[in-house]
């Protein structure tokens, strides 16, 4: 960088860059909150009162620009989105900028990320849907939240499809329970749409639903690991009866030439006895808020009870009456004032949590890390998997949310708690710390090249004729906010009295930034 | 690019989120987790009387051809043993190798070949996971390789006190082939990373090179000065987590991590005699992690796969494989760590004993899972036997199979590791065996009692 005394001369103007509202911290403010008050915060902020909870305060808008963009579209904002939004004055700036993170095209790649790994898009063992039907799969599930599909159909394409792994993808559905067992599919859409154990079910129940995937066949062909998969109507050898039972216990008939599948999907889409939909928002509302209404989320059962059931009631309704709207479902949810709470509570009381009396800490999700890293430093990764064949290579500047096949390698992804994609769990995912992590990101090879080699941040320090504004561009660039004036002292003082001298202070700030909790936790 | 080796307490298989019932700081890092206190409610199944204390795991990827190394059939003729007609004695008479592996050839009163491995899986990944695991691939659940299981049983959960993580491998990890299945992340290995003929042995995370000791610490205060969020929040439990994971981090960079492997130590002669390549230096980097305690060392010598001139390939790494391991061998002996430490080489499979002179192989071998052999030495093995026998082509077994269950099983018996025994009951409620029962079409030939 130029001269670092010059930094001196510029601390004296940072004051007037500060918010015109000073926070108690940079993360939230006194002031009431701006949205208005919808049924979700009638319903949480009842609950909070009816417990004599005091809810922490609203979030400001730097830990809500960062937070929208991590939970909309899993990226990071550039340091141009970021300031941007921070001086827009208008008082509906949140809601406007909800509703163009939901066009953008990563809100597709991240949202598709967290069904993939629901529905178990992997190449390899002990899946094994192979690569080029994981990788078309893995695009039918994009497109559709792309295109706001409704999540009825999504379903009932995914439980009913018939054809080829490779030209109709949603057949990939019933080849990914590791299994042809009728009874390993059952389990599969159990938990995929019902959010059920059905391991746990009494035997009966879980052999009644395996009774609706019992007459799915599969067909090799002539291409390699190419698998039909299909309605065996002509055989009806193995249909035992007409009469099949579903989960609610009610009675079905079923024509010997008709598709159990698809009688299981009406009900599973339709019935009021049907835990479809309450375990479709009970999902969303955890993705975005760090825990479920029933937590954990894919573990409902009459002995797990939702901690808050009107409000479980209220959104399940409103994604039926919607007809399946999971755009209207996010809207609702991000819009509220519960969302946009800060992550500091305002009380230690253990229930505090569970009635979602303040936003909870969570580890970026390690593809979301890596990503994050990678914008800030220009850095790539190379993705492929040689296992199994044909080989896979993924093309330069992929990013890791957007990745086809949890198959792919990467030591990082793993490192950092990315799903197995074997369950479809959604607590395969792992993104609690580890002192390897720690290790991986103060002392590696892999993020101390990514910083030293890094172009982008050598044209934020060549290009900004003040050190103040390099800080201030490194700050928005990496925690979405303007540095205080404490932050400006402290890296005053680094400069003086460390050994890193000229650029390599900048290097040094970098990377501090990085391994801040502020960094690589969504706050 | 370093990779795991230590992450949360899992809980039960798949389900992490019981874990958090126990307390955040309980689900700190393996490495560190002594430090915590922190010790599983469950006990390891009832454990058979101990031999040995430590294993090290020489993984030969891709596949050797046991007819070019411990298997030789000189008789077969040209087409099946190719250039390698002149198999050497041992100090074991009657015992033949390949001639290129005249060092090894001087330890064979140390280890026993087995000539009798089969598994008949004949793909790099089903054969691997089998040869590492110990169990068929048919099964639903995803095994944890052996290193995982040492790991869990007798790593911290079980006394183990070191600085270093239980299970290591040098220098890169396999994939799915050195991972904790059902286990969780807790139990993976740490793959070091680097390279040993450099120096420094740059073990990712823990040696950096071109930052200072002094440089680490003012930076390292920096970050804590600029930790708005962090010092904002110092009573939430996933900060303190947060920290708990940095400091023990720290400890390993700035701590005794490091002089672990720092190969300097040992002296030019010592690494010569070792061999100054990635095999030979890991060789010795494994010698040192076992002195220290560590409990499972996997070296992953890659190469193997040889369907094209397997010929000049072997010329290039059996002198290394020779070098390497026989100075393993003896280094372990003379300093009476043999007795308690396994020497465990093998490949996932052998290779087509019959040679593909054509184009485009040239004198390659393909995969070959009907037959291949295993080298164990020390740990409560016997030296200087054969175990089995193939037929006059090195095709099938002739007598005596060895499936990887029985192989694994006996090392788990020499490690006080009850092999018919089944995992805590925090996964799968305790009905998941530690090794392969045959059952079926999967067979087994019992454990090498002949040389335990």
């Amino acid at each position: 960088m130029k001269n670092i005394g010059l930094f001196l001369l510029f601390l004296g103007t940072v004051a007037p860059m500060a918010p015109a509202v000073e926070p108690i911290t940079p993360f939230e403010r006194q002031s009431p909150p701006t949205s208005s008050t919808g049924q979700i915060d009638t319903l949480v902020f009842g609950k909070l009162n009816q417990l004599g909870l005091q809810p922490a305060y609203p979030c400001s808008d730097a830990v809500f620009v960062r937070r929208v963009y991590l939970d909309v579209i899993g990226t990071l904002p550039t340091a141009e989105e970021a300031s941007e939004f921070l001086s827009n004055t208008s008082p509906f700036k949140r809601g406007a900028l909800i509703d163009q993170l939901l066009e953008r095209d990563e809100f597709a790649d991240y949202w598709g990320m967290k069904w993939c790994d629901l529905l178990r898009v992997k190449a390899e063992f002990p899946v094994n849907l192979w690569p080029k039907a994981s990788m078309v799969y893995d695009r039918w599930i994009r497109d559709a939240i792309r295109n706001n599909k409704p999540y009825s159909e999504f379903a009932r394409e995914l439980l009913t499809a018939s054809g080829s792994n490779f030209r109709d993808p949603p057949v990939n559905f019933c080849r990914s329970a590791g299994s042809h067992d009728p009874k390993a599919l059952a389990k599969a859409v159990a938990l995929t749409f019902m959010g059920e154990h059905a391991q746990n079910w009494p035997p009966e129940k879980l052999n009644n639903l395996a009774e609706f995937f019992s007459r799915i066949a599969f067909k090799g062909t002539g291409e390699w690991k190419e698998e039909i998969v299909l309605f065996n109507g002509f055989d009806q050898s193995n249909w035992n009866g007409t009469t099949a039972t579903l989960p609610d216990g009610s009675k079905v008939k079923i024509d010997a030439d008709k598709d159990p599948r698809a009688v299981f999907a009406d009900w599973l889409v339709s019935s009021q006895n049907s835990p479809f939909a309450a375990n479709a928002v009970n999902r969303v509302w955890y993705w975005l808020m760090g825990r479920g209404i029933v937590e954990e989320p894919d573990d409902m059962r009459p002995d797990n009870p939702p901690s808050n059931p009107e409000l479980l009631a209220w959104l399940s309704k409103e994604l039926v009456s919607s007809n399946y709207d999971m755009k209207h479902i996010y809207r609702l949810i991000l819009n509220s004032n519960a969302y946009q709470l800060s992550c500091i509570p305002a009380t230690n009381d253990p229930r505090a949590e569970a009635n979602f009396a303040f936003h909870p800490l969570r580890r970026m999700e390690a593809e979301v890390l890596i990503d994050a890293i990678d914008q800030i430093t220009g850095g790539k990764e190379a993705y492929s998997s040689i296992t199994p064949e044909p080989y896979t290579f993924i093309p330069d500047n992929t990013r890791a949310i957007d990745l086809p096949d949890g198959s792919i390698n990467s030591a990082f992804l793993e490192l950092f708690g990315r799903p197995a994609r074997d369950t479809g769990l959604l607590s395969e995912r792992n993104d609690r710390p580890t002192a390897a992590q720690r290790l991986h990101l103060l002392n590696s090879d892999h993020i101390h090249n990514k910083i030293m080699q890094s172009a982008k941040l050598r044209s934020v320090l060549t290009s900004n004729p003040a050190p103040l504004q390099t800080a201030i561009q490194l700050y928005l660039t990496i925690l979405s906010r303007y540095p205080t004036k404490d932050e400006l002292e402290a890296l005053r003082d680094y400069s003086q009295t460390s050994e890193a001298k000229g650029a390599q202070v900048w290097y040094d700030l970098a990377w501090a930034l990085m391994n801040s909790s502020e960094f690589l936790y969504r706050h | 690019m370093s990779n795991p080796y230590f992450q949360n307490p899992t809980g039960r298989p798949w389900t992490r989120r019981s874990a958090l019932k126990c307390g955040a700081l309980a689900t700190a890092a393996v490495l560190f987790e002594n430090r915590l206190g922190f010790a599983l409610p469950e006990t390891p199944p009832p454990a058979p009387q101990a031999k040995a204390k430590a294993i090290i795991q020489i993984w030969l990827a891709g596949g050797p051809s046991h007819l070019d190394t411990f298997d030789p059939k000189p008789e077969a003729g040209y087409d099946y043993c190719g250039p390698f007609n002149k198999p050497i004695e041992t100090n074991v008479k009657g015992i033949f190798i390949n001639e290129l592996l005249t060092e090894l050839a001087k330890q064979a009163d140390k280890y026993t070949i087995i000539h009798s491995m089969t598994h008949g899986n004949n793909s790099h990944e089903t054969a691997a996971y089998m040869v590492q695991t110990g169990h068929d691939s048919s099964d639903r659940l995803v095994y944890p390789s052996i290193g995982a299981v040492v790991s869990l049983l007798k790593g911290y959960d079980a006394g183990y006190r070191g600085l270093v993580p239980p299970y290591i491998v040098l220098t890169e990890p396999l994939g799915r082939f050195s991972e904790d299945g059902f286990l969780g992340p807790k139990y993976k290995a740490f793959a070091t990373g680097g390279n040993p003929t450099q120096q420094p042995f740059a073990v990712q995370g823990i040696v950096a090179q071109g930052i200072s000791s002094h440089h680490q610490e003012q930076r390292r205060d920096l970050m804590h000065n600029l930790d708005l969020l962090g010092n904002a929040m110092k009573d939430d439990s996933a900060v303190a987590e947060f920290k708990k994971c940095e400091a023990d981090a720290y400890d390993m960079i700035l701590g005794e991590g490091a002089k672990i492997f720092d190969l300097t130590q040992e002296g030019n002669a010592m690494r010569q005699w070792y061999g100054m390549n990635t095999f030979g230096q890991s060789c010795l980097a494994a010698r040192r992690l076992i002195e220290r305690g560590v409990r499972f060392v996997t070296i992953n010598f890659n190469g193997w796969d040889t369907h094209k001139q397997n010929f000049q390939a072997m010329r290039q790494k059996l002198p290394e494989l020779d070098k390497g391991m026989a100075a393993l061998l003896q280094d372990l002996t003379t300093r009476g760590l043999l007795d308690s430490t396994i020497v465990w080489c093998t490949g996932e499979f052998g290779r087509t004993p019959k040679i593909m002179w054509d184009e485009p192989w040239n004198g390659g071998r393909g995969h070959w899972g009907s037959a291949f052999s295993a080298v164990v030495a020390g740990g409560g093995f016997r030296g200087g036997q054969i175990v089995g026998a193939t037929d006059a082509r090195g095709e099938q077994v002739k007598e005596r199979p060895v499936y990887p269950w029985d192989l694994i099983g006996s090392m788990y018996e020499l490690l006080g590791i009850d092999p018919d025994g089944t995992f805590p009951p925090r996964y799968g409620d305790g009905t998941i065996r530690i090794t392969q029962v045959a059952t079926g079409d999967i067979k087994s030939g019992g454990r090498l009692k002949e040389i335990m």
